[in-house]
């Protein structure tokens, strides 16, 4: 009796950071900032309660639903290219290539760098007056235009170009570790079949790769929703607000405009938005489970 | 797992098809590197060079002035001390949050699925909950708390909440991995009377070096990598590389030196590269466990 009391206090001790960092920590810091979105807080939290006339001013804030519109274009744009491009990357690996380990190398590396990097490499590709523009340009086609980092209609564009470059490649190996546990038995019978091997990828092997996929897209679509650095280096929101996104707004209220209360009215969006993002996948990965188990 | 090789015929023909999808691998392989390539000549190149107007053209003498200058020489705002100060900062900031948050997630891990105390599945909830919530809404609050405790704009503040932000990540890949340890070899080490953490150094941590590997790399290029993080809670005097390098291209006045630059945003990289090509499928299996599972 007494030794196992011991032992749990062990397993209790050893747990006890943890346990403070989920609860008081997560937990606590978390409605610390929502209480202060009710509240009229700027540079000082103050306890006066303003119900949620943070969260209309919010909405009234051109910024802020510019940068609601572009991380929308952002985030589609974003994670259905990188998973078209990461699927079809992996397709292609399959398929028995030569130097298949080297151009799995060249096409992940990108995941490796730091956002800051990733935005500061493609700025400079994309510098209108020495980048590629200018190449392309000094080359005899004098009318190519490629200014996206500067043209407030195609910034966005720049971004997901930058961060498809960087992410494809999460796909490509979380797909091709997919393809690769798939039966041999199945592509048999497929090709006895007759069945053209563009087709077996997209009728066979795409539903079966779902659940990867999905966990892929997830992890994309988390990584938009917290998109901070990389607009930070590449174009810092603008021109204008056309590259403005909510982690950014907030940022920029909390630490650059001392507005506490519009910031943390914003932070609690924010993590609305990913509670509304996750719980379809969650809920589809629950049914899922108890069918398997209902059938099992 | 059943079959290490891919799937479909035996290429031994060349076929339309296969021309086809070597083009396209080239391509992608193109758009891949090209970055890569240009990062590269630019810092190579003197700025007369590169005001030519010929990003990819190969520079006309190899210089490594840029590159002394990136390092020793560069300026954020009017501080010249190079990208090296960052980088040392880096190297103070990730190195102990790496140990530290490797650490305590194979404690976690262990504890959570070997011992499951009460509580387990809700601590693991919320730890993964947690893993989920953009920082925003933590920061605020954590600026404060960590400014009551002296340990805001500090190394050891900076430190502590990578560790902090880092315990799901890392309790989730150690917990998944201990799950799949054989019950019996912990209830056997009980019975011979060894304790929670006689067993954790004895027999877990030994067994699961593979996993710290992984692990540590994950959380290696995670933390450096990191520019929020560092931006709001290292303070002037620790900010890490990402920081740095930031402040250097984009808020320089005058003309910007983007052979410096693009020397200084190489040496930022350079180290989680390093990791990701020395590794190989290492880093690979990091990040496939991190994703799938989590």
């Amino acid at each position: 009796m007494h030794t196992k009391r011991k032992r749990n206090f062990s397993v209790t001790l050893a747990l006890l950071p943890t346990w403070f960092a989920a609860v008081v920590i997560y937990i606590g810091t978390m409605f610390w900032s929502i209480r202060l979105s009710f509240t009229d807080s700027t540079l000082f939290p103050s306890s006066n309660y303003v119900g949620f006339a943070q969260y209309v001013k919010l909405f009234h804030s051109a910024k802020w639903l510019a940068s609601l519109q572009n991380v929308l274009i952002f985030g589609v744009l974003y994670v259905s290219s990188c998973l078209v491009l990461g699927f079809l990357l992996a397709a292609a690996l399959d398929r028995k290539i030569r130097f298949e380990s080297a151009f799995r190398s060249i096409f992940l590396y990108p995941y490796a760098m730091s956002f800051v990097v990733t935005g500061l490499i493609w700025q400079w590709m994309l510098n209108p007056t020495l980048g590629i523009q200018a190449s392309v340009r000094s080359l005899g086609w004098e009318t190519f235009v490629l200014d996206w980092v500067v043209n407030r209609n195609m910034a966005i564009y720049a971004l997901v170009l930058a961060g498809v470059w960087q992410g494809a490649g999460l796909v490509m190996v979380i797909a091709l570790a997919g393809m690769r546990g798939i039966e041999a038995e199945q592509w048999k019978a497929a090709r006895i079949d007759g069945i053209p091997v563009w087709r077996i990828y997209v009728s066979i092997i795409l539903p079966q790769l779902g659940p990867a996929l999905a966990a892929a897209g997830m992890l994309l679509a988390m990584g938009v929703i917290k998109t901070y650095d990389i607009v930070v280096a590449m174009t810092n929101g603008g021109p204008g607000n056309s590259t403005e996104v909510p982690a950014k707004f907030i940022m920029d209220n909390l630490f650059g405009r001392q507005n506490l209360g519009l910031a943390t009215a914003g932070a609690t969006m924010l993590v609305l938005g990913v509670i509304l993002a996750v719980a379809p996948f969650r809920y589809a990965m629950y049914m899922r489970n108890n069918r398997a188990k209902g059938a099992a | 797992m059943a079959r290490p090789h891919p799937n479909g015929p035996k290429p031994a023909q060349i076929t339309a098809g296969r021309i086809g999808l070597y083009a396209f691998l080239f391509v992608a392989a193109l758009f891949f590197l090209l970055p890569l390539y240009t990062m590269i000549v630019t810092s190579l190149k003197t700025m007369d060079e590169i005001r030519l107007g010929h990003i990819f053209a190969l520079p006309e003498t190899l210089g490594l002035s840029a590159w002394v200058t990136a390092w020793s020489g560069a300026c954020m705002g009017t501080v010249c001390g190079g990208i090296r100060i960052g980088f040392w900062n880096s190297v103070a900031i990730t190195v102990p949050s790496v140990a530290l948050s490797v650490f305590i997630g194979a404690v976690n891990g262990y504890a959570l699925s070997l011992w499951r105390p009460r509580g387990a599945s809700v601590l693991f909830g919320l730890l993964m909950a947690g893993g989920l919530i953009p920082y925003q809404i933590f920061l605020y609050p954590m600026v404060r708390a960590m400014a009551n405790i002296s340990l805001y704009n500090s190394l050891a503040g900076i430190i502590l909440v990578h560790v902090i932000f880092g315990l799901p990540l890392v309790t989730l890949l150690f917990r998944n991995y201990f799950v799949s340890v054989p019950e019996e070899l912990c209830k056997a080490a009980r019975v011979d009377g060894a304790g929670f953490w006689r067993i954790f150094f004895e027999i877990m941590l030994p067994m699961a070096v593979p996993m710290i590997v992984v692990v540590s790399m994950l959380q290696f290029t995670g933390i450096w990598n990191d520019f929020l993080l560092g931006l709001v809670f290292a303070g002037r005097d620790n900010l890490p590389m990402t920081v740095q390098l930031n402040n250097i291209v984009n808020t320089t006045m005058g003309e910007r030196t983007y052979n410096v630059n693009m020397a200084a945003t190489i040496l930022t990289a350079i180290v989680p590269l390093a990791i990701y090509f020395l590794s190989g499928r290492w880093f690979v299996r990091g990040i496939t466990a991190g994703a799938v599972k989590g």
